[in-house]
């Protein structure tokens, strides 16, 4: 269905080749997930399959791309549009309308679909996706899974035998993530769509494709998703844990894991994970806290209080009587689904919102009422898009700019930033840098100023498993500096690795509050994979099952 | 009778009725610096919005724009009573202290304010205020977004220029609230250039961004397919349109203006107006997309635009045979109430029933978790 022979990319300005000789079939039928560091050149790879490379971002290239046996060098974007459906990474970018039906029917007036024709396929779209109860909501007022649903459909009235999708599933908490994932496993399997996606999240995607295509430095190879996953430097922790224990051939799945895991639970049994290797391994009757000793944390007093915070929009109660202490050296995470009233948690502990009733207290006093030129010795955030800190031509004046702002000594904050991401050129601006690379000189620019409570929103939004390592070693580092670190997040895996507590937030009110093991083991959406594996037992990652099994056997059993 | 043609049974009204409807009010407040009509029309409006409106966010605008009026009758009256001349009038309602300016302006700031100056602003802005909530009622009534959906195929591309320029507007001011609370948590103050010019940066680059990703995504879904436009043709089509167009203004011109040629008038607009239909046809002919459920313009929209051409008939009609209760001749003495044209307005007010009521939505529209995030 998808041919791609000899393909080689190159943009105007670039020195090098963004894609080097690919060569790749994908047959009819097949949902083949692309992995790759960001930057290695996914994007584009996705994007030749419609024309988008090159008819629309130029550049040049050579070789042939056959998409349903028409080549884009004859067919523009436009004259595939009846073949494949190409969905973006940020669904409310891509739509071109205003309300769910207009959007569904707007590639079909595209191609002058006679009106009986469009209302069929319509309504039949409608009750695929289960959109049905929303055809006439604007789209701006839809949640993000259900925005991700719309665009998915607006590409498929036109009956495309391809669906090509870049990242769908990185913006949504794991129930909305999975109802989207459903949809396009249903289209595979009942429509035989062609399904190309992009995905940093593999946790989620990897046991439904059929095969896993991996693009480094430009090349790219394929393969089952067993065999290429083997060696890969990118894994969720099912493969992970499957490497550990030498399962073969590795399982993708958490039911292909649990069914092969006994005899690992059994070894694991009469142990406890106890910290070696990842911190965050807490006994029930111990406070989880990672780096910080754990009872030094329980006695210290809390930085930053929440005591029955009330916050309204209108007749809207985002919180309802919400209480939460922050104390130095912890991690906390605060998880809950799309519009359970997070952000505006962080949002009113940095004083961008006042509190409609109840306290909040950062360092003793209401963040609203401090100037915002001290309240950043205080409190600091990094918000769920970094690049609105960012506004200076290049890296190095910015972390100058923060100096000067925190009153930190000149070049504090570019040491900081070196330190998290190093090898980034002084002059390079930061539009131009990685997903990864921009969290981190705005965590820089934040960490200036040395708050004591540092709060981050969905800080593993499109970064790749190298870069989350990278964050992760940071943010313990932070706890054990001392920093109270609150983290609003739908990445469990995340939450596993670092977080000691979890906060979980549902309709504005606080659910659960509780170190981290006894809070993600018995939740069926936010356990990690780790957990729900080994469950009764109480793993969560599986650096922490490396490190048991390591003590337990020496090298035998790892090896084996 | 077709269920389209029925007035009882509730259905989205043609935006383009209401905004005829609107414009024919509109035209009828135009005629006159009475304030009895005046407020008629405006009660008219109000009577329509509040009965017809739905729940779709621009509905509310309509307030917004009461508001607006009553700012722009204020203005005018304090403008005309500051800045007056000698001569407004014999009522002296009080004199402040006045401030020379230079003679050849024939200006004066402060000095005697006449009561005959304030009531002539403040018919004059109420004027002006009545055709503002006139345009207020028809956006609140018939969306512009929908109307643009109804742009002939000739005029789809300006269409979508402005229904993307609609939904970016919005999405740049929650850009730029955002980057600004962004600021202050680095700790800067947003005042002043300096702050503008860090402000500007991020929004523009991301609309910049944005437009990209949309333009992207609208050349993936097929967006220009069906334009097989010779460059002949389109020219063409451009010639014509914006040649109709220059005759329907100068036609209207010379039909407001009494005291153009006669020439100027009606010819050239109907000139004009046959210039800009062919114009649209031949356009219209180069694209074949189709379009999806569009609005069906039925009796109820024939009897809504109906109603306002009438109210804007009778008014004109009152002009022709008694200026003198339209144009008053003094401003201090009670105005006269005007009965051809105050039945015409009136008239403007039957679409309250004649007009099909806006369905309900189906399911209850409950609380959505994305609102949070929008309002945060």
């Amino acid at each position: 269905m998808i041919e791609l022979d000899a393909v080689t990319v190159r943009y105007a300005d670039a020195t090098a080749a963004v894609l080097r000789e690919v060569d790749l079939t994908i047959p009819e039928g097949e949902l083949a997930l692309v992995i790759g560091h960001t930057g290695s050149g996914k994007s584009t790879l996705l994007r030749t399959v419609n024309g988008l490379v090159p008819h629309f971002s130029g550049g040049t290239l050579t070789g042939t791309v056959r998409v349903a046996g028409r080549d884009t060098r004859e067919h523009r974007p436009r004259d595939l549009a009846d073949v494949v459906g190409f969905v973006g990474q940020d669904p409310l970018a891509g739509f071109v309308t205003d309300s769910v039906e207009d959007e569904l029917a707007y590639g079909m007036e595209s191609l002058g679909l006679p009106g009986d024709v469009m209302r069929r396929r319509v309504e039949e779209t409608l009750d695929l996706l289960g959109l049905a109860g929303l055809r006439h909501r604007p789209l701006a007022d839809l949640s993000a899974g259900q925005q991700q649903r719309v665009a998915i459909g607006s590409v498929l009235t036109t009956h495309p035998r391809v669906l090509v999708l870049d990242e769908p599933t990185s913006a949504l908490d794991p129930l909305a993530a999975e109802e989207v994932l459903a949809t396009l496993q249903r289209l595979v399997h009942d429509l035989g769509l062609t399904v190309l996606l992009a995905e940093h999240r593999l946790e989620r995607v990897v046991q439904y494709a059929d095969r896993v295509v991996q693009v480094a430095d430009g090349r790219v190879s394929a393969g089952p998703p067993e065999e290429v996953l083997a060696d890969s430097p990118v894994a969720p922790p099912v493969v992970e844990l499957g490497r550990l224990a030498g399962w073969r051939p590795l399982p993708l799945s958490v039911r292909d894991a649990r069914r092969r895991a006994g005899a690992l639970r059994e070894r694991l049994a009469d142990r406890t994970p106890d910290g070696g290797g990842a911190a965050e391994g807490a006994e029930p009757t111990a406070t989880a806290a990672p780096t910080a000793d754990a009872a030094d944390a329980a006695s210290s007093e809390p930085v930053a209080t929440v005591a029955d915070l009330v916050v309204r929009y209108g007749r809207l109660v985002a919180l309802r009587g919400v209480s939460l202490d922050l104390r130095p050296g912890e991690v906390v995470a605060l998880m809950g689904r799309n519009g359970a009233g997070k952000s505006t948690l962080l949002r009113t502990l940095v004083g961008l919102r006042r509190p409609d009733a109840g306290q909040v207290r950062v360092a003793g006093q209401p963040p609203a009422e401090l100037p915002p030129g001290r309240l950043l010795h205080h409190v600091g955030l990094v918000p769920q898009v970094p690049a609105d800190l960012l506004y200076a031509a290049t890296a190095a004046d910015e972390c100058a700019n923060a100096d000067a702002d925190g009153h930190a000594a000149p070049g504090t904050t570019w040491d900081t930033f070196r330190r998290l991401s190093p090898g980034v050129p002084a002059d390079r601006h930061p539009r131009d840098l990685s997903e990864g690379q921009r969290l981190t000189l705005a965590l820089a620019v934040v960490l200036a100023a040395r708050p004591p409570v540092l709060l981050l929103d969905e800080p593993t939004r499109g970064l790749d498993y190298t870069a989350k390592r990278r964050l992760v070693q940071m943010l313990r580092d932070l706890a054990g500096q001392g920093h109270a670190v609150l983290l609003a997040t739908h990445d469990v895996e995340l939450v596993a690795e670092v977080a000691g507590r979890v906060v979980m937030l549902a309709d504005g009110e606080v659910v659960t509050d509780a170190p981290t093991v006894e809070a993600v083991v018995s939740s069926p959406a936010f356990a990690p994979q780790v957990a729900k594996v080994l469950a009764p037992l109480r793993w969560l990652t599986p650096g922490a099952v490396a490190a048991a099994l390591a003590a337990a056997d020496g090298a035998t059993a790892v090896g084996r | 009778m077709r269920a389209v043609n029925l007035p009882t049974v509730p259905r989205h009204l043609h935006p383009g009725a209401w905004w005829l409807w609107a414009l024919g009010l509109a035209a009828a407040a135009s005629r006159t610096e009475n304030p009895a009509p005046l407020l008629l029309v405006v009660a008219v409006t109000a009577l329509v919005v509040a009965g017809r409106r739905t729940d779709a966010p621009w509905a509310a605008s309509y307030p917004a724009f009461l508001r607006l009026a009553v700012l722009v009758i204020v203005v005018r009256v304090v403008l005309q009573a500051l800045l007056s001349k000698d001569s407004q009038g014999p009522t002296v309602l009080v004199t402040l202290p006045q401030v020379p300016l230079p003679s050849g302006s024939g200006l004066q700031l402060g000095g005697q304010i006449t009561a005959e100056a304030v009531l002539g602003a403040l018919y004059q802005g109420l004027q002006f205020a009545t055709i503002l909530v006139c345009v207020g009622a028809a956006n609140a009534l018939g969306s512009a977004r929908r109307l643009l959906r109804s742009v002939p195929g000739a005029l789809y591309e300006v269409g979508v220029s402005c229904v993307i320029a609609l939904t970016f507007a919005p999405q740049l001011v929650t850009d730029a609230r955002r980057v600004r609370e962004a600021h202050r948590l680095r700790g800067h103050r947003q005042r002043g250039l300096r702050a503008w010019a860090r402000l500007a940066m991020p929004v523009l680059e991301g609309a910049l961004d944005r437009s990209v990703e949309l333009a992207a995504a609208m050349d993936s879904r097929g967006y220009g397919r069906t334009t097989n436009a010779a460059a002949v043709s389109r020219r063409l089509t451009a010639g014509l349109v914006l040649g109709g167009l220059l005759g329907v203004c100068i036609g209207t011109y010379g039909l407001l203006d009494g005291t153009a040629a006669a020439w100027l008038g009606l010819p050239t607009l109907a000139g004009g107006a046959a210039l800009a239909v062919a114009g649209i046809g031949v356009g219209g002919r180069r694209t074949r997309r189709s379009r999806y459920r569009p609005d069906p313009w039925a009796l109820p929209e024939w009897l809504v635009a109906g109603c306002g051409l009438l109210a804007a008939v009778a008014v004109f009609v009152q002009m022709h045979r008694d200026p003198a209760s339209l144009v008053l001749a003094s401003v201090t003495e009670l105005p006269p109430v005007p009965l051809l044209a105050v039945v015409g307005i009136l008239i403007g007010a039957l679409p309250v029933v004649l007009a099909p009521p806006p369905p309900t939505p189906a399911a209850d529209p409950a609380v959505d978790p994305a609102r949070i995030e929008v309002a945060a």
